[in-house]
């Protein structure tokens, strides 16, 4: 049977995230001093040769786009923590800043450095107060020690951090919106090119990574690339925190190596199908995410192989829908959360949201068979998909196309 | 924290917009933000009210009338959606006798529906101020409300 393992959660309840000292007696910030002593440029080399990709959902390589910030111009740069976590089924960065805020501290720390970095921004969602609280404390100590703020470990590096609250948008967790929100504006999307490491934060070049991403850094610096490289598989490297929801035995979350199936989380991890019914469904990915039947049981969960299925590893979300749930409810709920989200910037978007919930109700009000339904829904999320501005009105094809193509029949 | 500790603590940049209304909202016992918080705020960051007011509108956390002392937030997202069996929203709007969006007459409670709230594995889930509680059911929230209504007689006496 696989076993957990643990690099981003690899400190979770070994220590009081309200004590810094307690941090550093079971080997904290031993990374960072390891980094500050080496050439920005070879901690980058390490982080693109590890082969992290980003675990905020798309999957960048994390070392190249440090690369990309690096050798963007400027003397100003920043580095941005996106602590946004709303997608909904995902819940993992949430426990990383509840149970071990410094390691994302360290984190980007590393990665400041890596970059030259000027100054530290986390951006966290408003709801999340208990993170709010535990990263705040967190700061001060690490302020006090010196760990952050003047000549870090006497190294001559210097950086600031500041938290910065969003306030109940999940379009603000996508990384161009966020840049406009930690300005102290409306939430709408720019326009990509340029990208944030060229053009970021108040125009200069910032390196945006999610929290589960930075928390793998330390890990890399201490261990090496190749170590790092040699877990999970040769497209996805590394570990994976996976956050299991819905029809299981034990919900929660689990870390463990890249290319573990969806069977072996379900069943050995989350103790198996509740009130020992059937797999029927599982969402990968959140709301922007895939549906999967049975066929998927055994794939390996990284990003080329579910690819290749048509489905998304996305945040490691994982929605499990047991026999007898239904798939046009869920996708109405789906459907309902995006039109919610929508910032009505762009028309196919604006329009398109509340169109294909008109679809559904047509199908409630016995106006529409299923699977024409299905076929308009697909039609219209298609066209979305091209023409609107952001992704977020790009999302709503995932979940369709997926249903189209694992339950056109059961829809 | 009140307008003196905000000049205290966040620099006059635009950049504290958010961080700032936060506060500013914290710190009124009926959980929203005044016209004079606004303009107060424009000055404060030298910028217009109609951005200030552009952003208040744009972000569900803030609010431009009076809520309750205590703002329950129900996720609604699919997957406490799904396992809801006892309709919670349905249910707390007929125990305190409000619609989404309003405030009891007691001025103890608002309604809202909120996106994932982050603790889908204990789903179904709600949000009061600032505390979540976990895999409710109707009667679990009928307790949680008069808990805070008896807390709230105990302190006025
Ligand atoms: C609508 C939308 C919401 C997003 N929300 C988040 C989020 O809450 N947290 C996050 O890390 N990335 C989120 N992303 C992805 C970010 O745009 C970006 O890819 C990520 O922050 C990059 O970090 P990474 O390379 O470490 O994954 C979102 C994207 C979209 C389109
Ligand atoms: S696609 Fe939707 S969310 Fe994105 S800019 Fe257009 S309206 Fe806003
Ligand atoms: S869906 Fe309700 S907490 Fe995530």
């Amino acid at each position: 049977m696989i076993s957990e393992y643990k690099i981003a959660l690899k400190s979770i309840g070994k220590y009081d995230p309200n004590q810094i000292e307690d941090y550093i007696t079971i080997g904290g910030y031993k990374s960072v001093r390891k980094a500050l002593s080496i050439q920005p440029e070879k901690i980058i080399d390490s982080v693109i040769n590890s082969g992290l990709r980003g675990r905020g959902g798309a999957g960048f390589s994390t070392g190249l786009k440090e690369k990309f910030t690096n050798q963007s111009k400027g003397i100003q740069k920043f580095v941005i923590c996106n602590a946004d976590e709303g997608e909904p089924g995902t819940f993992k960065d949430r426990v990383i800043m509840e149970q071990d805020p410094h390691v994302l501290l360290e984190g980007m720390l590393i990665s400041a450095y890596a970059i030259q970095a000027t100054k530290a921004y986390i951006y966290i969602r408003g709801e999340y107060t208990e993170s709010i609280k535990k990263l705040q404390t967190a700061l001060k100590q690490a302020n006090e020690k010196g760990f952050i703020g003047k000549n870090i470990f006497n190294s001559g590096f210097d950086l600031d951090f500041e938290i910065k609250l969003g306030a109940g948008s999940y379009l603000c967790g996508e990384e161009l919106t966020l840049l406009e929100s930690l300005e102290g504006k409306r939430g709408y999307p720019r326009i990509k090119p340029p990208f944030p490491a060229e053009k970021g934060l108040f125009g200069k070049p910032t390196l945006v990574n999610n929290v589960e991403t930075f928390a793998h850094i330390p890990y890399i610096i201490e261990k090496g690339a190749e170590h790092y490289k040699s877990m999970g598989t040769d497209d996805s490297p590394g570990t994976k925190i996976f956050t299991i929801s819905g029809d299981v035995k034990k919900p929660g979350y689990y870390e463990t190596e890249m290319g573990v199936s969806l069977r072996e989380l379900i069943y050995d991890f989350a103790g198996g199908i509740k009130d020992n019914k059937d797999f029927y469904a599982a969402i990968l990915g959140g709301a922007a995410g895939t549906f999967v039947n049975e066929t998927v049981l055994d794939t390996p969960m990284a990003y080329d192989t579910l690819k290749e299925k048509g489905a998304v590893l996305g945040s490691g979300a994982i929605m499990i829908m047991s026999e007898g749930r239904s798939l046009f409810d869920m996708t109405n709920s789906i459907l309902e959360f995006f039109k919610h989200e929508s910032c009505g910037k762009c028309v196919p978007c604006r329009i398109g949201m509340p169109q294909l919930l008109l679809i559904m109700e047509n199908v409630k009000n016995n106006k529409l068979e299923r699977l024409e339904a299905l076929n308009l829904l697909l039609n219209e999320s298609e066209y979305m998909a091209k023409s609107s501005l952001c992704p977020l009105g790009q999302s709503p094809i995932l979940p369709i196309k997926s249903l189209k193509q694992y339950f056109e029949n059961q829809f | 924290m009140d307008r003196n500790d905000v000049v205290k603590r966040y620099e006059p940049v635009k950049d504290n917009m958010l961080n700032i209304l936060h506060e500013l909202q914290n710190n009124n016992p009926s959980n929203y933000l005044t016209t004079e918080d606004l303009k107060w705020v424009a000055e404060y960051l030298n910028t217009t009210y109609s951005s200030v007011y552009g952003v208040v509108r744009y972000y569900s956390m803030f609010s431009l009338k009076p809520r309750g002392k205590f703002v329950i937030r129900v996720c609604n997202s699919p997957l406490c959606h799904m396992v809801d069996d006892d309709k919670l929203i349905q249910s707390i709007k007929n125990q305190l006798s409000i619609g989404l969006d309003e405030t009891t007459d007691d001025s103890l409670f608002s309604l809202e529906s909120s996106e994932c709230l982050g603790h889908c594995a204990e789903a179904p889930v709600m949000m009061i101020n600032d505390k979540v509680y976990k895999n409710l059911n109707s009667s679990k929230i009928e307790n949680i409300f008069q808990s805070i209504r008896s807390n709230e007689k105990n302190k006025k006496l």
